[in-house]
């Protein structure tokens, strides 16, 4: 099916001068990195630009690096990129976990992370095992460079805090200051295409610290403060799980739809809190990934 | 309208296209490649599937003006010096039955063994997952591509 509209496409090739175009065209211009949601949003009528700005010429935009206690995950860095970075899987394996999980291989090839908390459909895969880290995004406009908390990035589904006239440059994720594993669960019929219907972030540090968000479950993906208070101050016991499942009732506010049903996903939120909950634990007992 | 230049299947092309073309589109009805197909048009069912640059991609969600300058395989170009031991080895175990996923997996398992000879079964799993096959139940695929990755 053809793309039932026109539209003009640019290819910049320095920050500066996206920068300048999108100053000038704000929301009638949509980035375009890996496209798999933007095509269809196009295809559905969803999103109808007057023109594409293509960021792929941008070089800087590229590549997974670390600096000082942070890493940074620029716009065009693909989740292929993500799966198959040695430094990715040994610093931070939540991101590992969750790119690997992220539809198909021919997907993955193409989609960008950047891209995905921008769409922002509640049920990414990326935004809960951001939220643990307490990720940035790192945004550049007309009128300089802006740094939005991934808690305060989220506004609704499909919808984020980003200005018209922004370029999201990179996801900086700080590396915690002490020991600590993560681990990713997502609830999906098969591999290869489903999104998921319901996902559980777990984030373990040292101190008996605890980070839990919630993914797919409401219109926008979210931490907990009150579970991971009661993990923190109460222990992992098989009667604080408990608890805390029941408190997952009051923090989630799934939806009955053609993929499951709300009181489906709230069962299967609980199960997979506690196997992201062991999960992470075992890891952390891990040497090999301590930071 | 822009022109582009592409290598496709090994030869240098060079076409006209308009930014709301995707990639299926120009490669199915202006440049008479059909082995991509539309299968959902939405980038789930991997029919679409060519490899650019070397890494698989969805054609129906690729813009074909983004593909400038680069080269682009499909199933035509994986064969045209004869059929891979791959594709040997899909025969062997009579691994199609429609053939309208074939084109997909092909691709799919051979950019996995471009990248890792000898993968192991959860590797060919997480590689041919989201190319959607109603005929076989995927087991005969999956171990097409183990004989191979075994040799």
């Amino acid at each position: 099916m053809a793309i039932p509209f026109e539209f003009g496409y640019e290819k910049p090739a320095t920050l500066e001068s996206a920068v300048r175009l999108l100053g000038e065209l704000g929301k009638e211009a949509r980035l375009l990195a890996g496209g798999t949601d933007l095509a269809n949003q196009m295809k559905q009528g969803f999103r109808v630009p007057k023109l594409l700005i293509d960021l792929k010429g941008i070089g800087e935009l590229g590549g997974i690096r670390f600096k000082g206690d942070e890493l940074q995950i620029g716009a065009l860095v693909t989740f292929h990129d993500i799966r198959h970075s040695t430094l990715v899987r040994e610093k931070m394996n939540i991101l590992h976990e969750a790119a690997g999980l992220v539809a198909s291989t021919g997907i993955r090839n193409r989609a960008t992370m950047v891209g995905n908390i921008c769409s922002a459909v509640a049920c990414m895969d990326s935004a809960g095992p951001l939220l643990v880290h307490d990720a940035v995004v790192c945004t550049v406009s007309i009128r300089g460079e802006k740094r939005y908390p991934i808690g305060k990035w989220f506004i609704d589904n499909r919808k984020t805090a980003i200005g018209d006239d922004e370029i999201v440059t990179h996801i900086a994720v700080p590396i915690p200051q002490k020991k600590y594993a993560g681990a990713y669960q997502k609830m999906m019929r098969y591999s290869g295409e489903d999104l998921s219907q319901a996902n559980v972030s777990v984030l373990a540090l040292g101190g008996a610290e605890f980070r839990v968000a919630f993914g797919s479950v409401g219109p926008i993906p979210k931490r907990s403060p009150k579970i991971e208070k009661i993990l923190t101050t109460e222990g992992t016991s098989k009667e604080t799980i408990e608890k805390i499942k029941q408190e997952i009732g009051k923090v989630i506010s799934p939806i009955t739809d053609v993929r499951a049903t709300r009181e489906y996903r709230l069962h299967m939120t609980r199960v997979m809190f506690e196997r992201a909950l062991m999960t992470a634990m075992e890891r952390y007992r891990k040497p090999h990934i301590i930071a | 309208m822009k022109k582009i230049s592409i290598t496709l299947n090994g030869e240098s092309r060079t076409i006209f296209v308009e930014p709301n073309e995707t990639l299926l589109e120009v490669l199915r009805d202006k440049m008479g490649v059909k082995s991509p197909k539309c299968g959902c048009d939405s980038g789930d069912c991997g029919a679409c599937t060519v490899m650019l640059d070397g890494m698989t991609v969805r054609s129906c969600l690729v813009f074909a003006i983004e593909t400038d300058g680069q080269e682009i395989i499909t199933l035509e170009g994986v064969s045209r010096n004869g059929l891979t031991p791959l594709q040997k080895s899909f025969l062997k175990h009579n691994v199609f039955q429609c053939g309208y996923c074939a084109p997909g997996m092909v691709l799919s398992a051979t950019e996995l063994l471009n990248r890792n000879p000898h993968p192991g079964l959860h590797e060919i799993r997480e590689a041919i997952a989201g190319n959607l096959c109603r005929c076989t139940g995927y087991t005969p695929v999956v171990e097409a591509i183990l004989e191979v990755a075994k040799k």
